[in-house]
């Protein structure tokens, strides 16, 4: 396989922490006890890190916050707030970053308290005049008519969106840090309390606490640390507000995924382990279609045909994703730490043999950013 | 440019909607509407723009019913496609919110909300069954 980032970053440490429910921790209490284990794994030290990168939910400085708690004087603070996607576009700056010199360490961290403190899924949304009168319940209402319109335009069913939600369950079951690891079964999905029809509260991402953080550096400070490389990298919006989205059921996935397979010099056949942002269960079968591992309108068949769960022959979510494991109100970073120990093979009871090829996506707004990284384990470069 | 020349979208449409008038947007020279309102036309960046009356007639292109506890009443949500083309947020009046489907036409009016004014969508057709698939 060859690599056409020069100088390519890789992550060297990734860790999570206090997911499910932390009392008494606040979102920078969190976050810094993800960033310590996750330095702690990467044998660094604190002193060391000269690149910082956080958005934490409702600290719009956070950049300097951060930098203030953990004590340290970075020579970069990156604080790009995209929602969800955020910490992969931070990924992609550090790498840039790394390469150009300017940085040798960078740490990107993120933490909530969103179930213990805040008492709620916190939107940082700011309505406007278009949207205000409609009382349009955000984010729910948003992926609710995309996940409607997909049921228009494609057949896709309720029994379709049971398919990734039992799924994703599935692999929770293999995962000792998931929140909600039990089965869930069709009656009980389909007799489940409506939000936003077609979506019900099992449709919906979890609302936990949680941490998590990972380190990357320039491959020549990679020595024997376990080590997974950022081998391709893209970045798409093509609307922040809902009625602006040019069509609900394809989302900018479509480009920031053809970025990054370019970049990447590989395909979605090469893949061997996708952990998207699953918000809600419309996303794990838009996401599929969009980067291309299934055709348009065949994600809901392709998920419930098994191949995505464990066991199959391409595993998604393998954490438990959003929806089963941890979801603090953004979840990007989850989907990095997981793809890392899949391919370090650190993913103990859930690893998947021989996993070399791994994509993290990351969704932001309302299906408004979408961000995709290749990685790769040591042994695929 | 000429503060007097200065395009105050939020502003200038609030005020048309007060005069029950709904009004997008275009550039001058032959542009396509657009909504909502802005100060320059989204992708060129032109200035050059007029206000023009929307025919007000569109099609539900997405919907959904948020479910609220009682004694509030669930209600309605939709992605309304205007026939000039733009798209906007709004709601479906006069039929149950689970009655509102994806390609029903719908006409705009305009209703009171709190200080101002806002667009809000009915049936198009006296017979509300008239439904055009998108």
């Amino acid at each position: 396989m060859t690599v056409d980032r020069r100088k390519p970053a890789a992550i060297v440490g990734a860790a999570t922490f206090g997911i499910g429910e932390a009392p008494g921790f606040t979102a920078p209490d969190l976050a810094a006890r993800a960033a310590l284990a996750a330095l702690d794994e990467a044998g660094l030290s604190l002193s060391q890190v000269d690149g910082l990168f956080i958005g934490l939910p409702s600290d719009f400085l956070s950049g300097l916050s951060f930098a203030e708690y953990l004590g340290i004087r970075p020579k970069l603070t990156n604080n790009n707030r995209t929602g969800g996607s955020a910490f992969l576009t931070h990924m992609n700056v550090a790498a840039h970053a790394l390469a150009a010199g300017e940085i040798d360490i960078a740490l990107i961290a993120y933490g909530s308290n969103q179930r213990t403190g805040a008492g709620g899924l916190v939107s940082a949304a700011a309505p406007n005049i278009y949207e205000k009168p409609y009382r349009i319940r955000l984010p729910v209402a948003a992926y609710a008519m995309a996940a409607g319109r997909h049921m228009h335009e494609f057949g896709t069913t309720r029994d379709h969106f049971y398919a990734v939600v039992k799924t994703a369950r599935e692999w929770a079951m293999l995962n000792p840090e998931a929140y909600l690891r039990k089965p869930v079964s069709r009656d009980e999905y389909l007799g489940a309390r409506m939000v936003c029809d077609p979506i019900s509260v099992l449709d919906c991402c979890l609302v936990t606490d949680g941490a998590a953080a990972i380190v990357m550096v320039r491959e020549d400070w990679v020595d024997n640390r376990k080590a997974a490389y950022l081998l391709g990298f893209g970045e798409a919006t093509d609307h922040y507000q809902i009625a602006q989205m040019p069509d609900l059921t394809t989302s900018a996935a479509k480009y920031s995924g053809q970025r990054a397979f370019a970049q990447a010099g590989i395909s979605p056949a090469d893949v061997d382990v996708v952990e998207l942002y699953d918000a809600f269960s419309i996303n794990t079968i838009m996401f599929l279609e969009d980067l291309g591992f299934c055709k348009k309108g065949e994600g809901g068949d392709f998920v419930a045909s098994g191949v995505t769960g464990p066991g199959g022959s391409l595993p998604v979510n393998t954490n438990g994703g959003g929806l089963a494991c941890v979801h603090p109100g953004m979840y990007g970073l989850f989907t990095v730490v997981e793809a890392y120990r899949q391919l370090t093979g650190t993913a103990y009871g859930r690893q998947v043999q021989g996993a070399e090829i791994a994509v993290a996506h990351g969704n932001g707004g309302f299906l408004s950013s979408e961000v995709t990284a290749v990685l790769g384990s040591a042994a695929s470069r | 440019m000429e503060a007097t020349d200065a395009i105050h979208p939020d502003q200038e449409f609030l005020a048309f909607l007060a005069q029950g008038k709904f009004m997008m947007q275009r550039r001058r020279s032959g542009g396509e509407p657009f909504f909502y309102p802005r100060v320059a036309e989204p992708g060129t960046g032109s200035t050059d723009l007029e206000w023009v009356e929307a025919s007000g007639l569109g099609t539900v292109y997405a919907t959904t019913t948020v479910r609220v506890r009682p004694p509030e009443a669930d209600y309605n949500v939709v992605v309304v496609e205007l026939d000039e083309g733009p798209r906007l947020l709004s709601r479906v009046d006069g039929v149950a919110p689970a009655a509102v489907v994806i390609g029903m036409r719908v006409k705009a009016q305009i209703v009171p909300f709190e200080d101002r004014h806002a667009i809000v969508f009915a049936p198009a057709a006296a017979n509300a069954e008239e439904v055009v698939q998108s």
